[in-house]
């Protein structure tokens, strides 16, 4: 398959047109696994969870060729105090990565999986992973994937995410690295009552550029979905959200929510926001919500009014602007550290006068 | 006891390109209490923006002299740790900032010890009777019109301010709320170190019961058009601004004008 262009519906805003895919030779990045001794999914059942993934683009092509998967099943009845983690580390430059995790929640079981992206901040490479989640009926299955990647590694990434009978699905995001940096989540509640929870905080600076494409697929009747993306632009920076609720015929009673938010804090940064509802059914509950724009100035002026200098002011600001998110992320002692990467991002902001 | 003066002198200023401000002067020094009082759109809210710095107001002319110095070269912020304050009539909700972080940052920006911090921000918030469990809150995210107003008078009891402009402490009030914030504001102008001076803006004679103002200036069209004891505020409440204005000048036409800035300025006071 040729690579899609940005004329292409799903692609548009990317900045697909800027890669050349003969740049990097497939390889297998460093990948370690730490809390899921014993829980390797079978061959059967991961066999079961896989057989019919898309094949959408190049990008999944590839990953069927080159992939290293990781298959995670937590038993029935099984609750993890403590998460999962999957680190893959970039081994250099030159490389494209196709990492996939594949994770089974079964009956009634709880647990998070934390799956980190790295790489030295020189390092040139691509990184396309894919994620394959499901949580069994009554199921809690909370996911938390970080992008923590050096400034010039691009990722494409794509999640499918499904919800059976009466589980609960967190799934969180936190973007702070890449040079183009995009994934893509598909969110189905397919069993009865089942509810899918999307929380993500995402902050490009320099030339970065995040891009994220959500669906909120309601297959089932009487399902939930909320979604609140928060995301903050800087210097030359740039950031697309694009959301579709999707409600199909026979999802009554289901209800769905979906909120972005985005901060400007350079002129020369953009962030774009798109939110689409496609609603098939009566009977449902839905909303969707959009804002982008600096800092506003009245928060500002209150808090300097209290003696506090503007750069403070507007550490205040930020780092409350991402609270909520923050503090809906599966993983609370990961907070203290993501708040002092926000903090430090916000703090190298390049001075506009000088650029 | 130190001794603060805050003068403004011809002060001249306006909003959008519209002059609301023709020339106010007026002393304050550390204990005292001047209210000043007016019909909507005199200008009290701009007076207000403009002393303490607010974005969005030219000042063509005149100067405000804090201990001598012109601060209105200087932005919000430095004004603030010079030692003005401003008490807002309208907090802005900062939603995910605790109270807390801010009077931390407020107090290391000012040099000044955060040790023992929470304990005295406890013991404020327990003695201006605001719920204690609001601390852990956003800044006035959700609060009512009077748990806000006595978080305003918290931070200033806690920052302890040269000069305070209350800006309507008394709208959205319950009398309840309102003896809480003004007794603790008439305890700061009392202080023995350093008493509080206080610009007390309002529309009534409550707040300034509470205070013991002992100046009144009554501002029509940006102007000040009468000042005196507490007597004025009687003769005020009596015979309303009419005795001090023309028809003409009382006329609401300009109203509006007062809001370009942003703020809400008198559109909901009575």
């Amino acid at each position: 398959m040729p690579l899609p262009t940005a004329e292409h519906e799903v692609w548009r805003y990317s900045r697909i047109g800027d890669l050349d895919l003969t740049a990097f030779t497939p390889a297998p990045a460093h990948t370690t696994v730490e809390g899921a001794d014993g829980l390797d999914a079978g061959p059967e059942l991961l066999a079961e969870l896989t057989a019919d993934l898309p094949v959408h683009d190049v990008f999944d092509e590839l990953s069927a060729a080159h992939h290293r998967t990781i298959a995670i099943a937590v038993p029935r009845g099984r609750v993890l105090t403590e998460p999962i983690v999957v680190t893959h580390r970039v081994t250099g430059s030159g490389v494209a990565h196709y990492p996939r995790l594949v994770v089974h929640g079964g009956e009634n079981s709880e647990f998070t999986v934390v799956e980190r992206f790295e790489s030295d901040d020189d390092d040139v490479a691509l990184v396309v992973p894919r994620l394959v989640l499901h949580a069994g009926q009554a199921a809690r299955v909370s996911y938390l994937g970080l992008n923590l990647l050096g400034h010039r590694v691009w990722q494409l990434g794509h999640q499918q995410a499904t919800g059976h009978r009466d589980s609960t699905t967190l799934l969180g995001t936190v973007a702070l690295g890449g040079d183009y940096a995009r994934v893509r989540t598909d969110a189905r509640c397919v069993g009865q009552g089942a509810t899918t929870r999307q929380v993500a905080l995402y902050y490009a600076d320099g030339d970065q550029m995040h891009d994220f494409r959500t669906l909120q697929d309601h297959v089932a009747p009487r399902t939930n979905s909320d979604l609140l993306f928060k995301g903050a632009v800087q210097d030359r920076a740039k950031s697309v959200y694009t959301g579709l609720i999707r409600i199909g015929e026979d999802a009554k009673g289901t209800a769905a929510f979906q909120t972005n938010r985005n901060l400007t804090l350079s002129e020369g940064a953009w962030a774009e926001s798109v939110p689409n509802l496609d609603i098939r059914t009566n009977d449902v509950k839905c909303s969707h919500a959009s804002t982008v724009g600096p800092i506003d100035d009245e928060q500002r002026f209150y808090l300097e009014s209290r003696g506090i200098p503007p750069e403070v002011a507007e550490r205040l600001v930020v780092l409350g602007f991402f609270d909520d998110v923050l503090a809906a992320l599966p993983v609370g002692p990961l907070r203290a550290d993501l708040r002092a990467r926000v903090a430090a991002k916000l703090s190298h902001r390049l001075v506009e006068a000088a650029t | 006891m130190k001794q603060h003066t805050l003068e403004i002198k011809g002060l001249v200023a306006a909003v959008g390109g519209k002059q609301i401000l023709n020339g106010i002067d007026l002393t304050v020094r550390s204990g005292e209490v001047h209210a000043i009082m007016g019909p909507n759109g005199a200008g009290k809210t701009t007076l207000s923006s403009v002393v303490m710095g607010r974005p969005g107001y030219e000042v063509l002319g005149g100067q405000v002299l804090l201990d001598g110095e012109d601060v209105l070269a200087l932005p919000a912020w430095r004004r603030a740790q010079a030692g003005l304050h401003l008490v807002m009539q309208y907090p802005s909700e900062v939603p995910g900032v605790m109270l807390a972080d801010v009077m931390g940052e407020a107090f290391a920006a000012r040099g000044r010890s955060t040790d023992g911090l929470a304990g005295v921000l406890r013991s404020e918030t327990e003695g201006i009777g605001f719920n204690t469990a609001l601390l852990d809150r956003a800044l006035n995210v959700d609060l009512s019109g009077g748990e806000k107003k006595r978080n305003e008078t918290l931070q200033l009891a806690m920052l302890r301010p040269k000069f305070a402009i209350l800006d309507e402490l008394d709208s959205g009030l319950d009398i309840d709320a309102l003896r809480d914030c003004s007794r603790r504001v008439e305890a700061l102008t009392n202080d023995p170190d350093q008493p509080l001076g206080v610009i007390a803006i309002t529309h009534y004679n409550r707040l300034l019961e509470e205070l013991r103002a002992d100046h009144i200036h009554i501002l029509v069209k940006g102007r000040i058009v009468a000042e005196g004891g507490p007597e004025l505020a009687d003769q005020l409440e009596r015979d309303g601004y009419e005795a001090f204005a023309s028809p003409a000048e009382l006329a609401a036409d300009d109203a509006p004008a007062a809001d370009a800035a942003g703020a809400y300025d008198d559109l909901f006071a009575l």
